[in-house]
């Protein structure tokens, strides 16, 4: 059926501009934050002491990015957060690939009960300090295990992957089982191409998450050289301690740089996720898509 | 003995089908074994390990060596000066996140969804997962930085006459900026789920309400609001259950002892007695207590969809 043609009294029009304006508003809301962090993370120095930096940076120099790459704290962290990371996530994949695609098969004998067995998991947990103990015990703590095994299936993101298999169209599966492929064959050269929607949508919630957090370094790993960089930020910027300062004895210009360098670090950790997100929209929207249907 | 003999038929059948499913299905068992193994041992040990608030925990002799002592721990705690404060500020932030930033993604959905230039509608929605991207560490960095002493907010209230205000120092600014500044996070990536279900409503029921004559308003209220109100109260229980769990993360980034009398809640708490403090026992006795008071609220907060929506999480 023919969509009516909409004509547009006054008022509404008044209305709907009233509406775009609001969202233009909170684009700019959404946005100034960090159009402030940037301006004044590669302002000139004196501007930023000063605090006459409103929206658009004053001078140009970027000393305080230079410095910071110089900092030995600073690379340390960032290389432990793109390990955890990087092989954070593998670990993810593999693990909840594997799971949610047995899960996914119905002939599977066990399924019901693992599907029950994992999903108790989400509601009842031990908590902070029964986990504490048993990364303790398990003589993972203060090693780099404990950030890369708990939480290595998250419940919500395997449901999500599950759902995915299950709508692969069996055909494709018998096929291959009628070509003697076995779960594994079947899995590797069948299913996996197929997936890469559900591989990209995992690898983007795992990944984030890896690169965002902070609590379980802060609990697990108090040696420093294997922290991560949103620890570093934390002490920089939440407890303005002066560690990106270094050895240097604090003089007059290098007080300039180190306020510089407090939002030139906010800028370093969140740039490559905000670069690649918004390529990645597909990805997620579809990903919120699946999981709310499940829900 | 015809009994004897079926039983025996029956446990012997029974062996002999799970032998032929493990056959079968071997390399799917081999598939779920990991995920099997990492349940077991970071999900079902630690609520064992839950065990130890009922019990006085020693290190040397571990979960199941350490001597019983029943409630002490709770009744320690429930006689605490601080259990008070604690269960307000628990149930207070709770109420107000729940109750200011529930609506924000829904009103945000329903004003994209009315506008029709499709680059814009597409820059917009980028721009507002941006937040959400970004680290907790990275919003409450920025939020210190720009409410300082000296910071731009302060700066602007001077300019116009006003006392500079220590946000970070004065508790009756904490639970305002904590919920502002969930909101400002999470109200983007909220708002997707909901123009998804925008997007599905039938075209011809707004051709219809046109035909009709209703109001822009009108059809919003009439049209957009029902079509999104199951997934609207799902969302709401399933935030429920959620929103307690993960609090701490955020509040240990903004609280100092200053302002404990609004910013403490029980799983900071938790944090500080338990493994600042090392007393283990104690913070697991209270971490239960809040684990318990969560699934109540979301029991509750079921029960109560269930009775007013017919809808319901199970």
């Amino acid at each position: 059926m023919k969509r009516l043609k909409r004509l547009d009294t006054a008022s509404d029009r008044i209305v709907y501009w009233f509406l775009v304006m609001s969202l233009v508003l909170f684009t700019a809301l959404m946005l100034y934050p960090f159009l402030y962090v940037l301006s004044m993370s590669v302002s000139d120095g004196a501007e930023v002491v000063a605090k006459s930096i409103i929206l658009l940076p004053k001078g140009f120099s970027l000393d305080a990015y230079k410095q910071l790459f110089e900092t030995k704290t600073l690379i340390t962290s960032y290389s432990n957060t793109i390990y955890y990371t990087v092989v954070g996530t593998a670990i993810n994949l593999v693990a909840t690939v594997l799971f949610a695609y047995s899960l996914s098969r119905k002939q599977f004998f066990m399924r019901n009960f693992l599907m029950v067995y994992m999903t108790i998991t989400m509601f009842f947990s031990g908590g902070m300090i029964p986990m504490f103990i048993l990364i303790k015990d398990l003589r993972l703590y203060n090693t780099r295990w404990a950030l890369l095994l708990p939480g290595a299936i998250s419940v919500y993101n395997c449901i999500i992957a599950r759902t995915f298999f299950q709508s692969l169209p069996e055909e494709i599966l018998e096929s291959s089982r009628l070509d003697g492929a076995n779960d594994v064959q079947a899995l590797l050269r069948v299913v996996l191409p197929l997936s890469m929607p559900i591989i990209a949508v995992l690898s983007l919630y795992y990944a984030v998450g890896h690169w965002n957090a902070y609590f379980n370094a802060l609990l697990y790993v108090p040696s420093v050289s294997l922290q991560p960089v949103q620890l570093l930020l934390r002490r920089i910027v939440i407890q303005y301690s002066n560690d990106l300062a270094g050895d240097n004895i604090i003089d007059v210009g290098k007080v300039y740089v180190i306020e510089k360098m407090r939002y030139a670090v906010i800028i370093v950790t969140m740039l490559p996720i905000v670069c690649v997100y918004p390529f990645l929209q597909r990805f997620f929207m579809k990903g919120v898509m699946i999981g709310a249907l499940k829900s | 003995m015809i009994e004897a003999r079926t039983n025996q038929q029956g446990i012997k059948y029974k062996l002999y089908r799970t032998g032929k499913y493990l056959a079968r299905d071997r390399y799917l068992l081999l598939f779920a074994l990991p995920g099997i193994v990492y349940f077991f041992i970071f999900c079902y040990v630690p609520m064992y390990g839950v065990t130890i608030a009922f019990k006085d925990f020693n290190a040397s002799k571990g979960v199941m060596g350490s001597e019983w002592v029943g409630l002490k721990w709770f009744a320690s705690f429930f006689s605490s000066v601080y259990f008070g404060r604690l269960l307000r500020n628990t149930l207070l932030l709770n109420i107000y996140s729940l109750v200011f930033s529930f609506p924000a993604p829904v009103i945000l959905a329903l004003v994209i969804n009315e506008v029709r230039e499709g680059t814009f509608k597409k820059s917009v929605q980028t721009i507002s997962y941006l937040p959400h991207f970004v680290s907790v560490v990275v919003v409450v960095g920025i939020m210190r930085l720009f409410l300082q002493s000296d910071g731009l907010v302060n700066q602007a209230l001077e300019s116009i006459g006003l006392t500079t205000v220590n946000f970070f120092s004065e508790p009756g600014w904490f639970r305002p900026l904590y919920v502002i500044s969930g909101i400002w996070q999470s109200c983007g990536w909220g708002s997707i789920i909901y123009l998804a279900a925008l997007s599905g409503v039938n075209p011809e029921l707004y051709d219809a309400a046109y035909v009709d004559g209703a109001s822009r308003w009108q059809r919003v209220r009439y049209i957009n609001l029902p079509s999104i109100k199951p997934t609207v109260v799902t969302l709401l229980i399933l935030n429920i259950g959620r929103l307690l769990t993960l609090g701490h993360e955020k509040i240990l980034l903004m609280y100092s002892p200053a302002i404990y009398e609004t910013a403490d809640v029980i799983s900071t708490y938790v944090y500080r007695r338990g493994i600042e403090d090392a007393r283990f026992s104690f913070g697991t006795a209270v971490g239960l207590f809040n684990s318990l008071c969560n699934v109540a609220l979301l029991l509750a907060a079921n029960a109560i969809s269930r009775r007013v929506n017919e809808t319901s999480l199970w």
